[in-house]
């Protein structure tokens, strides 16, 4: 017998711990230095800019990899995880202008700018308890958690599938863009939430936070990425794919397929909520735009061109994707949505398993040892 | 098994026809969009019997493991088990959780998880979400996967993806992942369709020994089959199923001479 925590260590090959630790150090010991020490004229220096934007990419990477959690493995195509993020991302932003107390343009003490501004008296009830940072990353977490358990609940036991959860995915982040937009709601309507000062007492200008909030970013990433490698390669992990594969199969045997996806939905929208969250004061605002129903269909992208199924290729895809965004927008900025457009159908077409199945093919057709009967099949 | 949740029917006297069998079907009627695919079907199997089903193409016998495995509601009748578990109101995973296993008619196994997983998904446990997140497989449990893949004869691939085997292949480890589950009540769905001659030999030879084995309690067994040869082998009660309803019921020799038999399905 072995225990789960023993599996956690074990299950894994050397090649992926050593990877881990190689990677894990790289990101969170040399990039901070390499920014930190270095004179801003060194050649070593790591220019500031690059802090935050690391930071969002790995944010989008721990999107990437909770999508990968439900998609790739359970076979549910949620085109709705921009909401996810968007939840997790308000709830921060929430505790971030409870945060600016009386720094705001009109220095009310309780109620933030562009509440002031509508001439509300009192704030909403569902903006007390943000003040405490706690509570906040608390909600990061529930509150995503919480609609994809209803909504997964309701889908899931109707035996919505494919294409058609697919849409009504996109619906519901279409729907809560909508509301999110408008002023009514309290969520500071168009415009969103922004001019953040601190978080936890510590300024969101310093470039020593900026770091902190980046290192928190790896953090999570590889916290859910082990998180993640544990679910996938539990007996769990294996009735999501044998349900990917064969859905109705695996209710003759005995298990629930409502109870399988309902799980991997609701820990999948949690991490999105968490990746949000962390994304919020690295770039300084949340606002309806995150809702849009383009976003969650750029967030599957992303893990298809990584490849479905493999948690690292779905991190991996972020990255890529939104590096070449990042570059392309600067050298090109009408080409990107044709660009996304041209990856997709690429990916579809010439690589269905992704980057990661491109390495592994390449690694594969090495002449050395002659692949084995399994391998050619695959 | 939680056994309080199961819809229990009123309670029936002992002269209830239910009354000690193991599958019980009355009036089952079922239609798709009018054509009726089950028309007041009505089958009672014994506790450790071996039946099998014959009937032609069409005749319903994949519809009726559907509404017994909770895949089809009935539109009418009643489907118990064990004289007294009312089928119609479970849904496919409690079904199976009773002790109903099935195979299907097409092999159905799960192609991208080696055959040592499909065993292990199949192996009886608890199937609840975090029993099987936390999970984790005995020495004892692993043996038995050991044990029915030297059965079904499939040991030495037992790290390949189930997709790389054969259509016979995939038959047979089906049947090792009912064996798995060790139900009460096993139904075969044209288990020898597309095997070779020694296959089905060895098949039939694989479905008398289970019928036979009695050290886990008794196991009832519902073969359907097109193959005369075969369910001669199988030297068991035979019901044909003609439209819907049941045509004959009998030894193989009674019902291959039925003059209506002969008619509808054995004469053509
Ligand atoms: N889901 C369905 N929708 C419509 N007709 C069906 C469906 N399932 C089965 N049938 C029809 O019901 C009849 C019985 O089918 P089936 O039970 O598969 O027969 P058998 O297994 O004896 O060959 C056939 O005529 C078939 O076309
Ligand atoms: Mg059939």
């Amino acid at each position: 017998m072995t225990s789960p925590l023993h599996r956690l260590l074990q299950f894994h090959d050397r090649r992926f711990w050593l990877s881990f630790a190689v990677v894990g150090a790289v990101l969170l010991g040399l990039v901070p230095l390499l920014n930190l020490l270095p004179g801003e004229n060194s050649a070593l220096h790591l220019p500031n800019y690059m802090i935050p934007l690391l930071g969002k990419y790995l944010c989008y990477g721990l999107l990437a990899l909770a999508l990968d959690l439900v998609w790739g493995y359970a076979g549910v195509l949620s085109l709705g995880h921009g909401a996810f993020f968007a939840l997790g991302g308000y709830a921060m932003g929430m505790y971030l202008m409870r945060e600016i107390g009386t720094r705001g343009v009109y220095g009310n003490p309780l109620l933030p700018d562009f509440m002031v501004f509508l001439a509300w008296k009192e704030l909403p009830w569902y903006w007390m308890g943000f003040d405490h940072f706690a509570f906040a990353a608390l909600m990061v977490v529930l509150v995503p958690a919480c609609l994809a358990l209803v909504f997964g609940w309701l889908a899931f036991r109707s035996r919505i599938t494919g294409v058609y959860l697919s849409i009504i995915t996109q619906a519901m982040t279409f729907a809560l863009m909508l509301a999110f937009f408008r002023n009514e709601m309290g969520f500071g309507g168009n415009n969103g939430l922004t001019d953040f000062k601190d978080l936890l007492g510590f300024d969101l200008r310093d470039q020593t936070t900026k770091v902190a909030l980046y290192a928190a970013s790896v953090v999570a990433l590889g916290a859910a990425l082990l998180i993640c490698r544990f679910v996938v390669a539990s007996k769990l992990g294996r009735v999501m794919m044998a349900m990917r594969d064969a859905e109705s199969r695996v209710r003759f045997l005995g298990y629930s397929v409502t109870a399988t996806k309902l799980f991997a939905f609701t820990l999948s929208a949690a991490l999105a909520g968490i990746a949000g969250a962390l994304y919020v004061p690295q770039v300084g605002i949340i606002n309806p735009s995150e809702f849009s129903p383009a976003n969650s269909i750029e967030i599957a992208i992303w893990v298809a061109v990584g490849g479905r199924g493999t948690l690292v290729g779905a991190i991996l895809g972020a990255l890529a994707v939104n590096a070449a965004k990042t570059w392309l927008t600067g050298a090109l900025p009408d080409a990107w949505l044709f660009f996304l457009g041209a990856l997709f159908i690429a990916v579809t077409l010439v690589l269905p398993d992704g980057l990661t199945g491109l390495a592994g093919r390449l690694h594969r057709r090495r002449p050395k040892a002659p692949p084995a009967r399994e391998e050619k099949h695959a | 098994m939680p056994d309080e949740s199961l819809p229990i029917d009123e309670p029936r006297g002992s002269g209830s026809p239910a009354q000690g069998s193991i599958l019980y079907l009355d009036g089952v009627t079922v239609s798709f969009d009018g054509f009726k695919a089950l028309n007041a079907l009505s089958l009672v199997i014994a506790p450790g019997e071996l039946r099998t089903v014959i009937g032609p193409n069409g005749a319903g016998k994949t519809t009726m493991m559907d509404v017994i495995t909770g895949k089809t509601r009935p539109d009418a009748g009643d489907v118990l088990f064990d004289g007294h578990v009312d089928l119609t109101r479970l849904d496919e995973a409690a079904i199976a959780n009773l002790g109903i296993g099935r195979k299907f008619q097409k092999p159905t196994v799960f192609e991208k998880l080696s055959l040592f997983d499909n065993l292990e998904l199949a192996l009886k446990g608890p199937r609840g979400t975090l029993a099987t997140l936390f999970f984790t497989l005995s020495g004892e449990a692993k043996d038995r996967i050991g044990q029915v893949l030297t059965l079904v004869g499939l040991t030495d691939k037992a790290k390949l993806p189930a997709g790389q085997l054969s259509h016979g292949e995939k038959q047979w480890l089906e049947i090792g992942m009912l064996l798995m589950q060790d139900q009460r009540l096993l139904l075969l769905d044209e288990p020898v369709a597309g095997l070779t001659d020694a296959e089905t030999e060895a098949t039939a030879a694989l479905i008398l020994d289970l019928s036979r084995d009695r050290s886990l309690g008794e196991r009832s067994l519902v073969v359907v089959e097109h193959d005369m040869e075969f369910v001669r082998s199988l030297a068991a009660k035979v019901t044909v199923l003609h439209e819907g309803s049941v045509l004959a019921e009998g030894s193989i020799d009674a019902v291959q001479s039925n003059p209506r038999v002969v008619e509808v399905y054995l004469g053509r």
